[in-house]
């Protein structure tokens, strides 16, 4: 019945500065993404209408599937798209996200930052948020300095939090008069009230009624927090997701047409498919490999303005996203520099560059964020600036993604943690199972060993670690598009948008310069036997293609730890991709490059040459 | 295609301009439809709301939250006096008694049962817009601002830092190639808009502020200089509240870059004349550049403000680079592939080819070429 009903699907994500388009079509019995389209996203002056990169973006697609197929195919008429399809007109659904102008931002508030505050501040960044502050009573600012805040942050929504069912309603109270003098208006047009979520203690809810119910269009929910061993975040992050779509996309130019346009058939019927915050349907694919698949995955989308981290760890799939909202390879390149330093990016870099000439094209970036890299060396600094910003990422990850203290937790979606015994972070690089790459320093690399170098030199990936990125970012198109047909997301999922690099394999610790730091015995699927003691300090890069498999034994050397245990030989599967299976015996906690340029560069070098980095032109 | 969307800056000798000037909150509009304005003339005014002060009543006084209005010697809404009486608690036998007076002139906001916290406003603050431009005004915005209409020479920058400024133009630079050292600042400077060619660096910026130069129009600035001016590094380009003393526009970007022939040109054939210029930047969510107005003499019957539309690239349209190699040239497209094409970087990627002004002709990516509109 799918390729009745669904023989062509539309999906758009409508960025801050581009609008990409695909064209998924049911194909031989299966469904399989065709043709993609781009243009400039037009949310903002000159043309203040979203449609009009929707739809400059989806005639690229009418374009492109007419010179694939030698027939006319037509897409748009009288300027909307045609649904559903008849013949070579028209699609059956069309789905699209949206982080056009700044995405959705939010103000949370709890009682105490590190309590409710955080509870507040994870289902907002579940729903696909930009949390702008996080202002609680135990957060050392002054009142009128959070008054003051609140007033000039002009956010789209305000989720409230605090206090668990029961409690004492004074602190909440308290917040609510703090919002209610700061009087917020929101930031898309002073035409309606700001929308403001109360998901706390449920005592304190007449109170926060009358204190803010003539001021603000207060929508009150569960609480997030209903005790202290409980985390109830599924309804907050709802009602985020309803005034989404009610109010903030209403408010956004051209986003009342194009909710009109996104239909898809739903129970047979053609129905309007809800937009969705490009970061929330990119956890949703995330949280569905790790479900799926039953591994651990650490997801990074790097754009121009933010990184975005999403990860899924632990026997419970504990799904966690953290923005980092600063760091980014063009609005945001500058900041990268001013918050890892010049050093910490010269590291990657295997050539002399003038510090001064390097400075100005970073904040030459930044005023002129669409431009690529041209030159070979641009394009190495460029990836090395990307290290930079992935690393920081994820270390604002790995400090959020954390358990609760001393609580024990019941819980019934991904977001909620489980509690254990401190505040230690879930992170743990050496479980991990999968790290996905995407955003385009990432997915447009000219070379895959490029991706795979970056994530592996930003992210330490330990033991064995499989590598994938999203083709050509439609992450996000997928994830809008599960939630009207979920076969058809999976299948171009698995044959279009993810793309396997490999598979790294590094050990724990540090040993001296020649000693052996891994004895690697492969079999591989050509019959071929890659035997090699490897020593501390080198790479190593394998050819194993993509769904092919090597069956390795791998000894790490004396004192190592490949996650199975110090000195604990491991046998394995590896899963090649389209670089090949890499190893890295440089160490890992630490992992440490030499200070002095004349001993790191010839390093750098040799192992840019043997994974195949750079052209040699660069690296002689 | 023969046609692509394209980044794009305008510099032009000769353009019908439509200005919003719109109020932060509502307000009044001191101005009509059919007003011919001056750049400095108010055009509407507002008071934005003052600062909100909490105090904790209950706690100062010593008496429980609930009870606070037993207590209190004024409302809420009442303007009040600074040493005014707020709340008093009765005492014993008339001694011993707690009260708190107000720290400032302003307005009881609120007072609160469930915290016992009183939240006093200081005065409103008064905001002034003025028109910014010389011309006619076409629209008014019931309580919010105008519309304001004029025909001028007009330069969109790519960079800039602080706010509107009005200033007659002076020529510093003999040619768009020129860098500009502090000595070439003087006196004659003070109120005037300041054009350098390729670079000023910071002795200079510093000098022009002054001798009390209006602002300074240069192609390039180093990164340094600009980090030095500020006191801190720029991480987002999100500009134009800076308070450094003088607005800088940078027309072509950091570095040491030739300001384009064609802005320089304009610039030099207004010398001497009235110009508005603003520093304010926003790269991202909602694209906003530094500008440079020349008003005209215009008749009523010119205004007729074009329809905003995307910069596109065809053959014939001038561009500027926009990254190495070849950054700040200027040149014509003469060829739109339809091809990938593999630059050196290895990426692969939609090029174009243009005529440079020196008479070379380069493939470029149309994703580092900006269209000068005309």
């Amino acid at each position: 019945m799918a390729n009745d009903q669904l023989r062509r699907i539309i999906a758009t994500d409508c960025g801050s500065t581009t609008t990409k388009a695909i064209l998924i079509e049911y194909v031989n019995g299966e469904y399989r993404q065709t043709v993609r389209g781009e243009a400039p996203t037009t949310v903002e002056a000159p043309l203040n209408d979203v449609t009009r990169g929707v739809l400059n973006s989806v005639q690229e697609l009418e374009e492109l599937a007419t010179l694939k197929y030698g027939k006319k195919i037509t897409l748009i008429e009288n300027n909307k798209i045609i649904i559903p399809s008849d013949g070579d007109r028209g699609a059956d659904a069309y789905v699209s996200t949206s982080s056009a102008g700044g995405g959705l931002q939010m103000m949370v508030t709890g009682v105490v930052a590190k309590m409710t505050g955080e509870s507040a501040e994870r289902a907002a960044l579940g729903a696909g948020a930009i949390v702008m502050d996080l202002i609680s009573s135990n957060d050392k600012r002054a009142n009128y300095e959070k008054i003051e805040r609140i007033r000039h942050l002009r956010p789209d929504m305000i989720l409230m939090a605090g206090g668990v069912d029961g409690g004492t309603t004074k602190h909440v109270a308290e917040l609510a008069e703090l919002v209610s003098a700061a009087d917020p208006k929101p930031r898309l047009g002073s035409s309606y009230k700001l929308p403001v979520i109360y998901a706390g203690n449920t005592d304190a809810r007449d109170i926060m009624t009358e204190v803010l119910g003539d001021k603000v269009d207060l929508i009150i929910t569960d609480n997030l927090r209903p005790t202290l061993d409980n985390e109830n975040l599924g309804p907050a992050r709802d009602r985020i997701h309803d005034l989404f779509m009610e109010h903030v996309m209403k408010q956004a130019p051209g986003y009342n047409k194009l909710m009109e346009w996104t239909l898809g058939p739903i129970n047979g019927k053609l129905t309007q498919v809800p937009i969705k915050p490009t970061p929330a349907a990119v956890g949703d694919i995330i949280q569905t490999i790790a479900k799926q698949n039953n591994i651990e995955v650490l997801g990074v989308d790097i754009g121009g303005a933010t990184t975005d981290v999403f990860s899924v760890f632990t026997e419970e799939h504990v799904f966690n996203r953290t923005v980092s909202a600063n760091l980014g390879m063009s609005y945001s390149i500058s900041n990268v520099l001013a918050s890892t330093g010049l050093d910490n990016i010269l590291r990657w870099v295997p050539f002399d560059i003038d510090e001064s000439a390097l400075r100005n094209m970073i904040k030459n970036k930044m005023i002129r964020p669409t431009t690529i890299p041209s030159k070979l060396e641009e394009l190495v600094l460029e990836q090395a600036i990307a290290k930079e910003a992935l690393r920081l990422a994820l270390v604002q990850h790995r400090d959020f993604a954390v358990k609760l203290k001393g609580r024990q937790q019941k819980r019934e979606i991904s977001e909620a943690f489980s509690q254990s015994t401190s505040g230690d972070s879930i992170v743990n690089m050496t479980t991990l199972n999968l790290i996905v790459g995407s955003g385009g320093v990432l997915s447009h690399a000219p070379r895959r060993n490029q991706t795979a170098i970056m994530l592996i030199d930003a992210f330490l990936p330990e033991g064995v670690t499989r590598l994938g990125v999203d083709s050509i970012f439609m992450m996000p198109h997928l994830g809008v598009l599960a939630e009207i047909n979920p076969q058809a997301a999976t299948e171009v999922f698995d044959k279009d948008c993810m793309i396997y690099i490999g598979s790294c394999v590094a050990p724990i610790g540090k040993t001296k310069a020649k000693a052996m730091a891994l004895h690697a015995k492969l079999e591989l699927p050509n019959g071929e036997v890659f035997d090699e003691k490897i020593p501390f300090g080198e790479m190593r890069l394998i050819p194993c293609g993509v769904g092919e498999v090597a069956k390795a034994t791998l000894i790490p050397g004396s004192g190592l730890d490949l996650g199975a245990g110090k000195n604990q030989t491991i046998e394995t599967e590896l899963h090649g991709g389209v670089v090949g299976i890499i190893l890295d015996t440089r160490g890992r906690r630490p992992f440490v490059l030499p200070v002095e340029a004349s001993e790191r560069v010839p390093r750098l070098k040799k192992w840019m040459k043997a994974l195949d980095i750079y052209p040699s032109e660069i690296l002689s | 295609m023969a046609q692509a969307y394209s980044a794009g800056l305008t510099v032009t000798d000769n353009i019908i301009l439509r200005k919003e000037r719109i109020l932060p909150l509502k307000g009044t509009v001191k101005v009509k439809v059919g007003d011919k304005v001056k750049a400095n003339d108010l055009v509407a005014e507002t008071l934005l709301p003052g600062k909100v002060l909490p105090l904790n009543l209950a706690n100062k006084l010593g008496v429980q939250a609930s009870l606070i209005n037993d207590y209190l010697k004024i409302k809420p809404g009442d303007f009040i006096k600074k040493g005014q009486l707020l709340a008093e608690t009765k005492g014993f036998l008339g001694f011993f008694k707690s009260s708190v007076k107000s720290p400032f002139d302003g307005e009881v906001e609120s007072v609160s049962v469930h915290t016992g916290q009183m939240l006093l406003r200081e005065p409103r603050i008064p905001v002034q817009i003025k028109a910014f431009i010389d011309g006619l005004v076409v629209e008014v915005i019931p309580e919010e601002g105008v519309v304001i209409e004029n025909k001028s020479a007009y330069i969109q920058g790519i960079f800039g830092l602080a706010g509107e400024v009005t200033g007659k133009l002076k020529m510093i630079a003999k040619d768009p190639n020129e860098v500009v050292s502090a000595d070439q600042i003087d006196d004659s400077c003070k109120d005037r808009i300041i054009v350098a060619g390729s670079m000023i660096d910071l002795k200079a910026i510093e000098k022009a502020v002054k001798v009390g130069a209006k602002a300074i129009l240069t192609g390039g600035i180093d990164d340094q200089d600009l980090k030095k001016l500020l006191g801190y590094d720029i991480g987002v380009a999100i500009t134009g509240h800076e308070k450094i003393g003088i607005t800088i526009v940078v027309t072509e970007g950091f570095g040491k870059i030739k300001m384009a022939n064609k802005t320089f040109d304009l610039l030099k054939k207004f010398e001497g004349k009235e110009a508005s210029v603003h520093g304010k930047t926003q790269i991202r969510a909602g694209v906003m550049r530094p500008e440079i107005i020349i008003p005209l003499p215009f008749d009523e019957k010119e205004l007729i403000a074009k329809k905003p539309e995307m910069a596109t690239l065809e053959i014939g349209t001038t561009i500027r680079v926009i990254r190495q190699p070849n950054f700040g040239k200027i040149g014509k497209v003469v060829g739109l592939p339809e091809k990938l094409y593999k630059v050196q970087s290895e990426t692969l990627v939609r090029v174009l080819e243009a005529k440079l002004e020196d008479g070379q002709t380069l493939i470029i990516p149309r994703a580092n070429v900006e269209v000068i509109e005309e």
